[in-house]
């Protein structure tokens, strides 16, 4: 007779312990439009903001003169652990001083190498470069991944020092 | 019987047997969270052997250590166990610290802290998640993620990324909180606290999970310590190992929370020891929340940071158990050796263990609440 009794308590227990979970379930299915975190992505690009300090690409930002802040010390290169940062250098003559001197050529960025462990930002003295706020960085061929960051033309602010 | 392996057939002896037989589950199973590959031996649905075969996410993470600095070497420890990220960066850091002497502000401290309690609150939430679905119920996952999206948040405002947050320094930290970071700690911690009892009505009280995890993979305490199992894993065999309040790092020393230890060393005794730690976690970040310290967040260090010559040890509690970072330096830049002791390689291999005897079935509840995440074990 015991047996019994715990057979069938053992199924009541059983059926309560899944209403209970089914009561949650059924919570939210009546209530389903309380806390909705997903967002329909791709039709809200055009108000999706992304935090301040959020980690999508490095970038350098240029002024309306086409002038950036970098003087091409190499610091974040050095920083880098993946080697995503190659300065190349260019001589130049200083045209006050007649001595010859070096130049930022060209900033090169391989995205494909960049972990965006954010070291290069802070290693740099002049605020040169940041990290942007874009993350949709899909490209046919991957030779597209590496960017070259002072646009062409551009040189230093004059009130940058090295 | 001779020793059977991988591959071959054994001979029938006449009689009506059940051959023992090899499947492979992985490397691209999902319930082996990663690529892990377990050869199994069945005789019929029980298992005679599990054999871990690991190695296939391997990227030499030690080896690159040697030739990276030390502030380099922190943003590679992301990629362990990526669900205790910062965890892993605080332990590298830690060490680094301890070499060099250099004593870091209370507001670091502080606030190191409080992240490595979010890391562990999300880390038991995905788990949490993942049990659920790996036993069949795919909503647990889904609510799981819900509130694991708000701490991802409040990384992302404060370190600028979601997972690999790479937040700390050696020295300190990379910024300031974010301004809004204790609003919306507050705003999550009053949302959890609501939703963890659904946690319970969900799954720690469904007769199905309960059947399906009580008594399954007995793990004792003898054979948990002689494992060198750690962590919720290890706690919940009833074996004291909480780095946390062993060895206080941090700001471990200035708070009060238990050490949650079960008894019966059964799946479901792992699962509830993870549950009862949130709750413990949830009340480390709200003792801190409020005092936070003023103080400077990064205390100078050189250029560049080279340790003195020897040999460093520093352990953390990560989610899942001890990390261990072992530095041997040669006074140079990077480290001669650089040797993690991670929590999922040990807690991983106990498998065979508890699992020899069992149903193949009941072999995705003992890896679920051992709770393994491949890329620490292979790192």
């Amino acid at each position: 007779m015991k047996a019994v009794a715990k057979y069938f308590s053992g199924i009541a227990h059983g059926l309560k312990t899944l209403l209970t979970g089914m009561k949650v379930t059924g919570y939210y299915f009546s209530h389903a439009r309380k806390e909705i975190i997903t967002q329909q992505y791709p039709e809200n690009r055009e108000e999706l903001q992304m935090f301040e300090r959020f980690r999508g690409i490095v970038e350098m930002p240029h002024d309306e003169n086409n002038e950036h802040a970098c003087t091409g010390c190499s610091a974040c290169e050095v920083a880098c652990p993946n080697g995503s940062i190659e300065i190349l250098w260019q001589r130049v003559v200083d045209p006050e001083t007649g001595k010859k001197k070096k130049i930022i050529d060209k900033h090169v960025y391989h995205y494909a190498m960049c972990t965006l462990c954010n070291l290069c930002i802070i290693a740099c003295p002049t605020d040169a470069i940041v990290m942007g706020k874009t993350f949709e960085h899909a490209v046919y061929d991957r030779k597209q991944l590496t960017q070259i960051l002072n646009k062409p033309g551009s040189k230093v602010r004059a009130d940058v020092k090295d | 019987m001779e020793p059977v392996t991988e591959g071959t057939i054994l001979a029938q002896d006449g009689d009506l047997k059940t051959q023992e037989y090899f499947v492979n589950m992985g490397p691209q199973h999902p319930s082996t969270h990663g690529v892990l590959r377990l050869v199994l031996g069945l005789d019929g649905e029980i298992i005679t052997k599990v054999e871990p075969h690991i190695g296939y996410i391997h990227r030499s993470i030690e080896k690159m250590c040697e030739h990276d600095n030390y502030r380099q070497i922190v943003h590679l420890t992301d990629r362990m166990d990526y669900l205790s990220a910062h965890i892993n960066n605080e332990a590298v850091c830690l060490a680094v610290e301890n070499a060099l002497e250099i004593e870091v502000s209370d507001r670091v401290k502080v606030i190191r802290t409080i992240f490595a309690e979010l890391t562990r609150l999300a880390s038991h939430q995905l788990w949490w998640g993942v049990m659920g679905m790996d036993l069949g119920a795919l909503t647990t996952f889904l609510y799981a993620f819900r509130d694991r999206e708000m701490i991802n948040d409040i990384f992302e405002e404060t370190c600028g990324a979601r997972l690999t947050m790479n937040y700390n320094v050696p020295g300190g930290l990379m910024f300031d909180l974010h301004p809004n970071f204790q609003k919306r700690v507050k705003e999550f911690l009053v949302h959890f606290k609501s939703k963890l009892p659904e946690y319970d009505m969900l799954l720690s009280d469904n007769v199905i999970f309960r059947q399906r995890t009580e008594g399954v993979g007995v793990l004792s305490k003898e054979d948990a310590i002689s494992f060198g199992v750690t962590g919720p894993t290890a706690r919940g065999s009833g074996v004291s190992c909480d780095v946390r309040k062993l060895h206080p790092y941090s700001a471990y020393d200035r708070v009060e929370f238990k050490e949650i230890l079960m008894a019966d060393g059964d799946s479901f005794a792992r699962y509830k020891a993870r549950i009862l730690e949130m709750w413990e976690s949830i009340s480390i970040v709200e003792q801190l929340l409020d005092n936070i310290p003023e103080g400077d967040i990064l205390a100078p260090t050189k250029a560049v940071i080279k340790l003195p010559k020897g040999e460093f040890y520093q352990r953390v509690e990560t989610a899942r158990g001890e990390l261990g970072v072992y530095v041997i330096s040669d006074g140079g830049k990077s480290p001669y050796r650089l040797k993690f002791r991670s929590p999922g390689f040990s807690n991983l291999f106990v498998l065979e263990h508890i699992a020899k005897g069992a149903k193949i079935a009941d072999l995705v509840a003992m890896m679920s609440t051992i709770d393994i995440v491949v890329p620490d074990i292979d790192r």
